[in-house]
């Protein structure tokens, strides 16, 4: 009997069909992913697999057996017993999925005690085991800590080890690793794959990201609108996909050793020799602190940079590296405290219309209660403009220029999806006629299709108007197909910059290597040569 | 713990800065309020020079910030005041005499503050225990028939008026069934029973109407705690849903219910006056009411800065209480 036997499962929220007939198995010790794009439904299978869906008000059809219980039939004492017992989830946000008033030992003895009958000290006993299991140094003393006294990488770890503690035969983990920094995400792939190999549990992995797939399983099944597109050993779909919705998401993955595509060089070397010394934006000794005394924090730390006239420069780190503050500085929304921003060599104070930015989250960053035309008008009128017929024409302008269309300026943010509403972003920022913008991680909350195409608008426009761009981003692979030259920052300094081919082709600073080797690879066998790789690195 | 003093002490100091704001805009409010004050305070009766000889007596004709000053003085020296006849020394902190008694403000707020902190503490552990409790039991029963009835019968009780309450309370219990005594305040060192005793139907008609409050926001927050990931982790490893309930959700309504009950605590220490009138309680509200419609000065300051002193009190403790609660709490 197979570990999991999913057959023909239907989920419904309402008059949406979440999941539509989908059908699978895994063996024991076997690993799965579920890969798809936000709305696939690949969560609410995951779900499905534990009745996370009784008595929320979807309906539920078909058949799930785990572990040989029939998941629809199962009375609530024996999906008790399935939970956490013979199948364990870890899911996405480890901050938010863990009790912030408890100490994480506790939560995982509490947890550990409804399924063993064992006293309070030996549960905590296990807790503090299974902590160390998973790598927490200090495990006995660091199980008394609340969640927020941990980094993200060890709240992950810290669930992983609360899935551990029963022993499962099965670990469903959804989205592990998409709230952590690229480094970390490595590190807790290979504990996974790790502690597979040592326990021989299933896996069924849920992921948007088609890298970290090919790094942690044997199968992968595509899903789309509720459905299974393809579904194979992971070097067959992954590397000669049969469908073509397959093939256009591999597509749109930004690769890291992939060229640059459509190179600008031609253009760029008219541009270059219009004007000679070709800076637009210079920044000396940037410096910027936060807070006062002894909380005092130093975000960005002598940071220097030229972006010259029609190129794109890449910022890249992980979280807490700077690189928003960097950005924020650039564009004049943050005083830095120590250093200035030169822009055509004048020092600019305070915000210039020839300098936008372009926000990462495109939900947050649009007003929810204004019309995005509006939204686009501001900056126009800002500039003084006061005839209302020009100000919409030229914001219908400027959203046909990003692929919208002119009459979508009586809309509001919310009828527009991600993709769209970036795209607005975009329009915002270009208003002002700017000939720098700096995109704070413009594709990091897109799926990876949609993040395709508004990093080809950016291209697209950047040959047309002629404009220089930094490209703040964590993800090395969107910053290597975008950038000219590319800056690797680390705990807010510059620790590596030159032109991208050079970095990525071969990297001078140790830290640089260590974020390159931490890139999930589609493809399972240089997945496997990352990993030593990491291995080494790690060993030095 | 080096944190928590420098808590206490910020505390004590923005405690003392609120207070003497408080006491100069009362100060400012009154000398503003149009009427004789010096004929208010003599009577009806009294003779145009009687009056002038009150307002010369009570530093009426003085200057605004005069008057402010020996308000000062008597709070840090202590004054003396002659009363006609004989010369009173009231000692420091001096919040001044009575116009209408010449009894000291101080040792009115002595005998009027026992019966208010009574009311007030008795009523708050019946609302917390009354309150939180119908907010868990109908947290737990969401969408079945004895939440809806636990949700109308909180709703009544935010509805109905303190009065109809205690009246209905006293008729009842006192009247009808003769289980009780009609209330008449017993001092807690003269007889802790019989303060009990007659305590409890005012204890019971004030914590009746906050209860209502204090149901409706535990069941809210456990609600909001409830949808949270958290709690779906804890669903997903087949934790039982009394410990989600009870361990994990009741947690999350912890912080908003110390806030409101900071609040309820300071503004029923001089807000309880209906409370008090129904029950013939002779507290601080009562007291306060009276001064105000005799427009007697002192009085007033007094009692307001005692009210003002338990607000800020109940929401330094409900700090400290978060702060114990919720580990991230950063004390300032």
């Amino acid at each position: 009997m197979s570990l999991v036997e999913v057959t023909g499962l239907r989920v419904d929220f309402g008059e949406l069909r979440a999941v539509d007939g989908l059908s699978f198995r895994l063996e024991q010790g076997a690993a799965l992913a579920l890969v798809g794009e936000s709305g696939s439904g690949k969560s609410t299978v995951a779900s499905a697999l534990l009745g996370l869906h009784h008595g929320t008000g979807a309906r539920v059809g078909g058949s799930v057996r785990v572990a040989g219980t029939d998941v629809q039939r199962a009375s609530d004492e024996e999906l008790r017993r399935l939970r956490g017992g013979q199948a364990a989830m870890v899911f996405q946000d480890p901050l938010s999925s863990l009790d912030p008033y408890y100490a994480i030992g506790d939560q995982i003895a509490e947890v550990y005690r409804v399924h063993a009958r064992v006293s309070r000290r030996a549960a905590r006993a296990r807790a503090v085991d299974v902590l160390d299991r998973v790598g927490i140094a200090d495990a006995a003393r660091r199980s008394r800590s609340r969640p927020h006294e941990f980094s993200g990488g060890m709240r992950q770890r810290a669930l992983i080890a609360m899935a551990l503690a029963c022993e499962p035969r099965l670990l469903i983990a959804d989205e592990p690793t998409t709230a952590l920094d690229v480094t970390v995400q490595a590190q807790v792939l290979d504990l996974l794959r790790t502690l597979r190999e040592e326990t021989g549990m299933g896996l069924l992995l849920v992921t948007h990201d088609v890298g970290v797939a090919a790094e942690s399983v044997d199968e992968v099944l595509v899903m789309r609108h509720g459905r299974a597109v393809e579904h194979g050993p992971v070097s067959s779909v992954l590397g000669a996909p049969a469908q073509p919705y397959t093939r256009e998401l591999l597509a749109a993955v930004p690769r890291l050793d992939a060229p640059r595509a459509g190179s600008t060089a031609p253009e760029k070397a008219v541009l270059e020799e219009a004007a000679p010394q070709g800076a637009v934006l210079e920044a000396t000794g940037l410096r910027r602190e936060f807070g006062r005394g002894k909380r005092a924090f130093t975000a960005v730390r002598d940071v220097s940079l030229t972006l010259r006239r029609g190129e794109t420069l890449g910022v890249v780190g992980e979280s807490g590296s700077g690189k928003t503050t960097l950005g924020r500085m650039l564009v004049g929304l943050l005083e830095p405290t120590a250093g200035e921003v030169r822009y055509e060599g004048r020092p600019h104070t305070g915000v210039n219309p020839a300098v936008q930015m372009v926000f990462q989250d495109p939900v947050s960053s649009l007003n929810p209660r204004r019309s995005v035309g509006e939204s686009i008008a501001d900056p126009l009128r800002a500039r003084g403009e006061r005839d209302e017929g020009r100000i919409r024409e030229r914001a219908a302008e400027l959203l046909e220029r990003v692929g919208l269309e002119g009459a979508h300026y009586d809309r509001y943010p919310h009828e527009f999806s991600g993709g769209q509403r970036q795209r607005v972003g975009i329009a915002r920022a270009l208003a002002a006629d700017p000939r720098v913008i700096v995109c704070d991680e413009p594709v990091s909350a897109l799926d990876v299709t949609t993040q395709a195409h508004v990093v080809a608008l950016l291209g697209e426009l950047q040959r047309e108007l002629g404009l220089a761009l930094v490209f703040v981003a964590h993800d090395l692979a969107v910053v290597r197909q975008v950038s000219d030259r590319v800056a690797v920052m680390r705990q807010g300094r510059i620790v590596e910059e030159g032109p991208v081919d050079e970095v990525y082709g071969s990297p001078q600073d140790p830290y640089t290597r260590q974020l390159l080797a931490a890139v999930p690879a589609l493809d399972p066998e240089a997945a496997a040569r990352r990993r030593a790789e990491r291995r080494e690195l790690a060993a030095a | 713990m080096n944190g928590f003093t420098g808590f206490v002490l910020r505390r004590t100091v923005g405690t003392a800065v609120t207070l003497l704001a408080i006491s100069v805009i009362v100060y400012v409010v009154f000398y503003a309020t149009p009427g004789n004050v010096a004929q208010i305070t003599c009577g009806p009766r009294c003779s145009p020079e009687q009056v002038h000889q009150v307002a010369r007596q009570l530093n009426l004709d003085d200057p605004l910030f005069l008057r402010y000053w020996h308000f000062l003085q008597g709070l840090v020296a202590g004054q003396d005041y002659s009363t006609g006849t004989s010369v009173q020394h009231c000692s420091a902190p001096c919040l001044g005499l009575s116009y209408q008694s010449d009894q000291q403000v101080t040792q009115l707020i002595w005998a009027k503050l026992p019966v208010s902190l009574s009311l007030v503490a008795g009523a708050m552990v019946l609302w917390l225990l009354l309150g939180v409790g119908t907010g868990v039991l109908s947290a737990w029963r969401r969408g079945r028939f004895s939440e809806r009835v636990l949700t109308g019968v909180t709703l009544a009780g935010t509805a109905t008026p303190v009065f109809v309450i205690g009246l209905v309370l006293m008729i009842v219990v006192c009247g009808e069934l003769r289980l009780l005594p009609f209330p008449q305040y017993v001092a807690l060192t003269d007889d802790p029973e019989q303060w009990a005793w007659n305590l409890l139907l005012p204890w019971l008609s004030l914590a009746l109407i906050e209860a209502a409050a204090f149901a409706r926001l535990t069941r809210a927050s456990m609600l909001e705690t409830l949808a949270e990931d958290h709690i779906r982790t804890f669903r997903a490893y087949g934790v039982g849903e009394r410990s989600i309930v009870g361990r994990h959700a009741l947690r999350g309504a912890f912080a908003p219910v110390i806030a409101l009950n900071a609040n309820n605590v300071g503004s029923a220490i001089g807000g309880a006056v209906l409370t008090e009138t129904l029950f013939g309680l002779p507290g601080i509200g009562q007291e306060l009411v009276h001064a105000v419609n005799v427009v007697d000065l002192p009085v007033v300051v007094g009692m307001v800065l005692v009210i003002g002193f338990f607000v800020v009190l109940a929401n330094a403790v409900a700090d400290v209480l978060y702060a114990v609660a919720d580990r991230r709490v950063v004390l300032t």
